[in-house]
């Protein structure tokens, strides 16, 4: 086990390098993130829709597919010199291979939903001081889910054409659970409701979580092995 | 030692190998000859353990950690240096975090590469990330080296040096396995030869005396044979 934390690690350290030097997807994602939020808030008309009822929707749809802009990025850097039969060849674990993708990928995109927050805050301008630790729990636990299988999906369609496009494709109706789950929870905790109220959601991003983290720290191997 | 038995390996219609059966002991050299498109690759990727084999079995000592493998592409990630490249793979392969670094120092001097280091990848020339990739292939000190065309990109100079290091590599008991369609290239580093056409070994013997000239006549009468 320790061996198998150690190489994730390693290749988790590797792509955080990577990424700063090169800011690929870190950038793209964050101006994304900001420009969706800018366009909802200026295309949306305040007296037809109360904010409250759009903003969890929209708060959610701009981290998912700003999230799905690092996503591809995780396998494409590995196409670089064909780094991945490097990687395959070498004693590495596939699962650690895996866990290290999906290291590297959930900073990524807490750093996208760090910058995006205080954006929607300000732009929606919703009030989340009091809830702000349960709303960043949720941000938690629904982007492990959607991150883990995005993760797996990433690695299967990377040596496909048009593998951007794929992965939308086949990922977003994997994504409609957490998503569902984070949006229900995140509007009521925005309209001041308890969280008990959302124990059946919080239930449901946790199995999903768990499913989908084992699941696809199994599967893995088969989408990268020849 | 590496032994592999009965190797077939088809991609739809074509053969890639058909019948794969050789053993060689610590010390030996196999230079592997045929034509583009003889199966080469694929029979270095089968020994690697990028690829499994259809039917057959491939036996190396010491399982992946033993195995170090120069392909056709360098396996470096652009954006980190030289020295950071090293450290990771040899980090990959288990080397203990204390001896990566002067191990790292070690192969980079013998390569030539002192003076790169610290230079991003992307930056060096065709022949200096050859030859970063085979510092790469030999960080962690494999018993069993694999060599897909090695000498292509290389220099006069620097692919006299690798021959006289590959040398080095089987004095000190290192099993070696190359594979080009340049009969010159590597003959006198061979302690056996083979030829490959269309996924067969049609012809597999100890070099003997045999020089370059000699190999080059007997590789163009099996070529031809048939």
């Amino acid at each position: 086990m320790a061996e198998l934390l150690r190489q994730a690690w390693a290749v988790a350290r590797k792509d955080l390098v990577l990424e700063l030097r090169t800011r690929t997807a870190l950038v793209s994602a964050v101006v994304f993130t900001a420009l969706v939020l800018t366009l909802f808030n200026f295309g949306r008309d305040p007296t037809a829709v109360p904010t409250l009822d759009l903003a969890p929707t929209v708060l959610w749809v701009t981290f998912t597919f700003a999230a799905m802009l690092t996503l591809n990025r995780a396998f494409q850097l590995e196409l670089e010199n064909q780094a991945l039969e490097g990687l395959l060849v070498s004693p590495l674990s596939r699962t650690s291979l895996y866990w290290g993708k999906l290291i590297a990928n959930l900073a990524f995109v807490a750093v996208v939903e760090a910058v995006g927050l205080p954006l929607f805050v300000l732009f929606f301008n919703v009030s989340v001081s009091r809830v702000l630790l349960p709303l960043v729990g949720v941000i938690a636990l629904a982007t492990l889910g959607f991150v883990a299988v995005g993760t797996l999906f990433s690695a299967l369609v990377i040596r496909t054409r048009f593998a951007e496009l794929l992965l939308l494709v086949i990922l977003l109706p994997f994504l409609l659970p957490p998503l569902i789950g984070a949006v229900q929870v995140t509007a009521r905790l925005l309209a001041g409701r308890p969280l008990s109220e959302s124990v059946g959601y919080l239930k449901l991003l946790a199995a999903y979580d768990i499913v989908f983290v084992s699941l696809a720290s199994f599967l893995f191997r088969f989408t990268v092995d020849e | 030692m590496l032994s592999i038995e009965g190797l077939r390996h088809v991609y739809g219609p074509v053969v890639a190998l058909d019948n794969v059966s050789f053993m060689l002991a610590p010390g030996q050299t196999l230079a592997i000859f045929g034509p583009n498109g003889a199966g080469k690759t694929t029979l270095v990727k089968v020994l690697a353990g990028l690829i499994r084999p259809q039917r057959g079995t491939v036996r190396v000592d010491g399982g992946r950690r033993a195995i170090g493998w120069i392909g056709h592409e360098s396996h470096l990630y652009d954006h980190l240096t030289v020295r950071e490249n090293l450290l990771f793979w040899a980090s990959l392969y288990g080397v203990p975090a204390a001896a990566r670094e002067a191990r790292a120092a070690g192969v980079a001097e013998r390569l030539g590469l002192t003076d790169r280091v610290e230079r991003p990848v992307w930056s060096l020339s065709r022949g200096l990330a050859q030859r970063a990739a085979i510092a790469r292939a030999l960080i962690h000190d494999p018993r069993v080296l694999l060599l897909d065309e090695p000498f292509t990109g290389l220099d006069l100079a620097a692919a006299a040096e690798l021959r006289v290091l590959l040398g080095e590599l089987r004095g000190a008991g290192r099993t070696l396995v190359l594979a080009t369609h340049n009969v010159d290239e590597g003959v006198e580093l061979a302690t056996h030869v083979a030829f490959q056409r269309r996924g067969r070994i049609v012809h597999f013997a100890p070099r003997g005396g045999r020089d370059a000239a000699q190999v080059a006549d007997a590789y163009r009468r099996a070529m031809s044979d048939g």
